[in-house]
């Protein structure tokens, strides 16, 4: 080698200053943003059900994932369903993060973001819909009474899995739906995450 | 996204006040360009390839503006863990400006971004072995003109 300590100095020399790229990173989503060429904006917000991902196309909010998701899986999906172009760029995310800390302060009852439905399809998007508009704040519904509203009262099971896959948890509130027997049934973000928003709901 | 690499060569090629500048525009140029590079491609390869036609860019409009009277007051200048290495290392980053040009881009792009001299020589035009020797002439005049690691009363770093 002809090199040896000279270029162990160079990166010395030439550091690549985290606090800057920060910084720069920074300035790049703002400039992207401006350009029209930032497709997801991403941030993570801490709240009493764990770390959430948020996550907004210049459509609304797309994506709201807990850490039982796995964050970086649902980056890598998004890259691939939507767009490579992914930023962490918290700006475009300020008002949801906003409400979603008055929603776990027990001061806000409903979401007023636009939501980007494009990661939900087909029947499942049909039930969504429903929980979003039917299903208020403090109140419960079985999987067969959504599989009612939806139009299809036979789509029980369709209904466990239009929650199992909601892409917008929390924000399109497939934690109140529960089960017939009066079970509290399944969650993706995990019962206790299920437990944790309706007890925050029925106190308020 | 590989930020980290692309900031050390943008400072090492044009330097720490035009480096962000570069930076900036490579990736924001990359982010517009993204959609039509091929799944199999090299995209730190292809970022530095990027940020070298950046930082042409930018030193051609530096030359033809005036010289700043003081810089951006955001620019952070690498810290060091003590006098004596900010010294070394700021001896070294004045032995590295005075490198001719294709020594210093062959050098950057082989030794900070950790590319192989084939992709070094695609990126500056000619042949591998001429990035091959650029690097290795610039490395040997590094040697030469910078006091380096090893000086006698010198402790391990």
């Amino acid at each position: 080698m002809i090199t040896g300590d000279v270029t162990h100095d160079l990166a010395r020399a030439f550091p690549d200053s985290p606090d800057h790229l920060r910084v720069l990173h920074d300035r790049l989503a703002a400039a992207a943003s401006r350009d029209g060429v930032l497709d997801v904006a991403y941030r993570t917000l801490d709240t009493p059900v764990g770390t959430l991902l948020l996550a907004a196309t210049e459509q609304g909010l797309v994506r709201v994932a807990y850490v039982a998701e796995n964050h970086d899986t649902v980056l890598q999906t998004l890259a691939d369903r939507i767009s490579p172009r992914v930023l962490n760029a918290p700006a475009r995310l300020d008002t949801v993060a906003t409400e979603l800390d008055e929603y776990f302060a027990g001061r806000r009852r409903s979401f007023d973001v636009p939501l980007d439905w494009r990661l939900s399809a087909g029947f499942r998007r049909t039930v969504l819909n429903h929980l979003a508009a039917d299903v208020g704040y403090g109140h419960t519904a079985s999987y067969a009474k959504v599989a009612q509203l939806a139009g299809n009262p036979k789509a029980v099971r369709a209904v466990g899995t239009a929650c199992a896959t909601n892409p917008l948890p929390v924000v399109v509130p497939c934690h109140r739906v529960v089960r017939t027997d009066g079970g509290i049934g399944g969650y993706l973000g995990g019962v206790e995450a299920k437990r944790t928003l309706l007890t925050l709901e029925a106190a308020a | 996204m590989h930020g980290a690499t692309v900031l050390r060569v943008c400072r090492a090629v044009l330097g720490p006040s035009d480096a962000d500048d570069a930076w900036s525009e490579t990736f924001l140029s990359a982010m517009k360009a993204y959609p039509g590079l091929p799944g199999d491609a090299n995209v730190e390869a292809w970022l530095v390839t990027v940020a070298h036609r950046k930082a042409i860019d930018v030193t051609r409009a530096a030359a033809r503006r005036p010289v700043p009277v003081a810089e951006t007051p955001d620019t952070v200048t690498a810290p060091a863990a003590n006098g004596r290495d900010l010294d070394l290392d700021a001896d070294l980053v004045e032995a590295f400006a005075a490198l001719p040009a294709k020594q210093k881009q062959s050098v950057a792009y082989h030794y900070l971004a950790g590319l192989p001299y084939t992709d070094v020589a695609a990126i500056l035009g000619g042949s591998t072995d001429a990035a091959r020797r650029a690097a290795a002439d610039g490395i040997a005049t590094l040697r030469r003109t910078y006091p380096g690691v090893t000086s006698p009363e010198g402790e391990p770093r």
